[in-house]
């Protein structure tokens, strides 16, 4: 165990898991917690016990991110579940999404927060349809790092042949879709080999375990720390009189690195002003990185408020009443073009028209099928969309956190789509 | 929050990362709904709650007024804590007391050794959110308290009746949240979620946040039951054998004092309960809250009919 001292300053890692049904994806989320020593003894008891009442000969760590009711009478995982663990290096946030075709959308969701993937495969199988539909998602999400866990090693004798083989055939793949930052790891979850501990199954493997790779993935670049833009949420302005000029605007840091002094524009509206402080917790900063929380006072009085971007003049964003957009359809009705919805990005939602249904991906072949007459649930697309008000927004691939919206029905007011601009005007 | 950033790298510490998040939520809420409350229970995760609005609000006031359900069988240091903490922050106190619920005739106390106001809450909190309007609730949930609680989303929304239904929840993207509602229903809100018990109890060693006293080792009457030990108190029926003896031990929720049961610990200061803690081997609820045992699905059962 890390002393308090360690952990305080040890970095956070989101990280979201992928593998079809039966892959070993709960054993393997099992093993890891397991092994860094994360189960608690009543809830080992309580696995013991549900694995001695299913007639197992063995502690099925599987049963340990089994959920709700539901899932335990179907006996499969049904929705996005989070869990947390720790070692003396790093703080980990798991997102679990499970592994059945119609359930792509909880893949797209556990993916949207995630630094990294780790997408399982079974070794006797190989790349199959799934990790086509994981490994896109990761792409399209773009994830900044992804692991391919190919697991069951135990099954195919530990083979590095096999392994070989499946590590190419991953490598293409990965080539085919611009992974970032892609790696391969043969594991057996049921036994452990190479999830925490090495084991002795595989000498000829050299490289590093899952839990050592994911403790030393550098994570630190990968925010934008070069173009400045911070959505406003709240203002905040004091009813008191010792506040009386006070006019903060309140948000988080979306990319960029803020400095008191920063010359700033206001979108969508163009007005200009300069960075007077970065305020929280009733301290000054000297500066604000991307991710935090703050609040910034401008040097002049302006007019800002909720959905307004402060960003940086010399680089801003598009103001743009047009996006094409990548989309993952997670609503039971189907999306036809002219439909209207509203788009929710950064701290703005705007009315939205549905101009054209671009193309649509066919998983099986990775292939752009054009103008399909309407999406379905778990289709992932491309789109064109017109927006009644504009919106500052980047491309998903420069800026995750200003490329990224979501889609939203007006009349049920559910999230019925998830969307990454990929060009705006 | 700068003390802990590494100044070169430009990285934030897993407790700035989870502060900030849970910061963005906050504000959220109340830029998106009309009238929100933050729940309080004078717990050690709605301390930091209170914490947390005074980042993302100061130096205004909370949007928001600070709601207590009050069973009636709460330790009397977490009242006396709740009424001090509010008032130093200059914010607004609403109770919502499952006595006059009871009084009321809206809901039948339980009776017996084993008699529990914790389930009674569900109507007096209800009651109370429908009778002020309120549309968001804040509270201090965490998905590593339970396996239900895992799979629930930071806005989780409730129909008409309160009622969490696990298969229609909207997918949660980035840190885009829809707050949007219908009238009549509303949202739970959990900025803390993505916590766990060991991080909150780092956060309030950093932000030296002061807690009730019951959390830290101290001398009281206890009585043993199912493996566990209770306060002795006037709220609770012994059982035969049941007898009290001085104990030293410190509580690592503060439910209602008929659920709540401590562990024997001589953790006197915060830095000694997260060393304590870090070694622990049981999670918080199956040590401590009878309400949990009761049966595998006990918090999945009582989410359903709306207990936060
Ligand atoms: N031999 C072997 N079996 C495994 C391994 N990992 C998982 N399994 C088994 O594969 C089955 C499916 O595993 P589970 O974790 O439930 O899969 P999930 O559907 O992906 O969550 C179970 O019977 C596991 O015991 C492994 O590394 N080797």
């Amino acid at each position: 165990m890390a002393t308090s001292e360690q952990m305080l300053h040890s970095a956070l890692l989101r990280l979201v898991t992928a593998g079809s049904v039966d892959d070993g994806k709960s054993t393997l989320i099992g093993r890891l917690l397991y092994d860094t020593k994360q189960i608690l003894a009543d809830q080992l008891e309580h696995i013991e016990d549900a694995s001695r009442r299913r007639g197992n000969d063995y502690v099925d760590l599987a049963l340990l991110t089994d959920g709700l009711r539901a899932e335990r009478e179907q006996g499969i995982t049904i929705d996005v579940a989070y869990r947390s663990f720790v070692t003396p290096r790093r703080r980990f946030q798991l997102a679990d999404a499970p592994g059945h075709v119609q359930y792509t959308r909880n893949m797209v969701t556990g993916a949207s927060t995630a630094d990294l993937a780790v997408i399982l495969v079974d070794a006797r199988k190989g790349v199959v349809e799934q990790t086509r539909r994981h490994s896109y998602i990761a792409a399209m999400l773009e994830l900044p790092h992804v692991v391919f866990a190919v697991n069951k090693m135990d099954l195919v004798d530990y083979s590095e042949e096999r392994f070989d083989e499946i590590a190419r055939d991953l490598a293409g793949l990965a080539a085919r879709l611009g992974l970032h930052d892609p790696h391969t790891i043969p594991i057996s979850a049921l036994k452990g080999d190479n999830v925490v501990d090495r084991g002795d199954g595989m000498p000829w493997y050299g490289g590093t375990t899952l839990l050592e790779h994911l403790e030393t993935v550098e994570i630190a670049g990968d925010r934008n720390l070069e173009d400045r833009r911070f959505p406003v949420q709240w203002v905040i302005r004091p009813q008191a009189a010792e506040f009386h000029d006070y006019r903060g605007y309140a948000g988080q840091v979306a990319s960029g690195v803020w400095r008191p002094g920063d010359e700033v524009v206001v979108l969508p509206a163009g007005l200009r002003s300069r960075v007077g402080a970065i305020d929280a917790a009733g301290e000054e900063l000297a500066d604000a990185v991307p991710g935090q929380s703050v609040t910034i006072r401008l040097a002049d009085d302006v007019d800002v408020a909720r959905g307004d971007l402060l960003a940086d003049p010399e680089c801003p964003p598009v103001v743009a009443r047009e996006l094409l957009a990548r989309v993952c359809w997670m609503s039971e009705r189907p999306l036809t073009p002219r439909a209207r919805l509203l788009v929710k990005q950064t701290t703005r939602t705007v009315p939205a028209l549905v101009d054209e249904l671009v193309s649509v991906v066919e998983i099986e072949t990775l292939e752009e099928r054009p103008a399909p007459e309407q999406l379905v649930l778990n289709d992932l697309a491309l789109v064109r969309l017109r927006l009644a008000e504009p919106v500052a927004v980047d491309p998903y691939a420069v800026n995750r956190a200003t490329g990224a919206f979501i889609l939203v029905d007006e009349a049920t007011n559910d999230t019925i789509g998830a969307g990454m601009v990929v060009e705006a005007s | 929050m700068t003390a802990t950033r590494d100044p070169v790298q430009r990285n934030l510490s897993h407790l700035d990362e989870l502060e900030a998040e849970a910061i963005h939520i906050m504000r959220e809420v109340a830029a998106e709904r009309e009238r929100p409350v933050l729940l309080f229970s004078g717990g050690k995760d709605s301390i930091v709650l209170l914490r947390l609005a005074e980042k993302a609000f100061r130096p205004a006031k909370f949007p928001f007024p600070v709601m207590h359900v009050d069973t009636g069988h709460n330790f009397p240091e977490v009242i006396e804590f709740r009424d001090r903490r509010v008032a130093e922050l200059g914010e607004r106190l609403v109770v919502a007391s499952v006595q006059e619920s009871i009084d009321k005739g809206r809901v039948v106390e339980e009776t017996g050794p084993r008699a529990s106001r914790n389930r009674l809450q569900t109507t007096t909190l209800l009651d109370a959110i429908a009778e002020h309007g309120f549309d968001a609730a804040l509270g201090g949930a965490r998905r590593d308290e339970e396996r239900a609680r895992a799979k629930e989303r930071i806005f989780s929304f409730r129909d008409d009746f309160g009622q969490w239904n696990p298969r229609a929840q909207r997918p949660e993207l980035w840190n885009l949240y829809n707050a949007r509602i219908r009238k009549g229903e509303q949202i739970r809100v959990f900025p803390i979620s993505n916590w766990t018990e060991l991080d909150v109890w780092q956060y309030v060693a950093r932000e030296q946040l002061e807690l009730p006293r019951i959390y830290f080792a101290h001398q009281r009457e206890v009585f043993r039951r199912d493996g566990m030990l209770y306060a002795a108190s006037d709220f609770v029926e012994r059982l035969p054998g049941e007898d009290p003896f001085p104990a030293t031990v410190r509580f690592r929720t503060v439910g209602d004092m008929t659920c709540t049961g401590g562990v024997l610990s001589e953790a006197a200061t915060i830095d000694e309960v997260v060393t304590e803690i870090a070694a622990t081997r049981v999670t918080e609820r199956g040590e401590t809250r009878a309400d949990d045992r009761v049966s595998e699905a006990a918090m999945e059962d009582r989410k359903r009919v709306g207990y936060f």
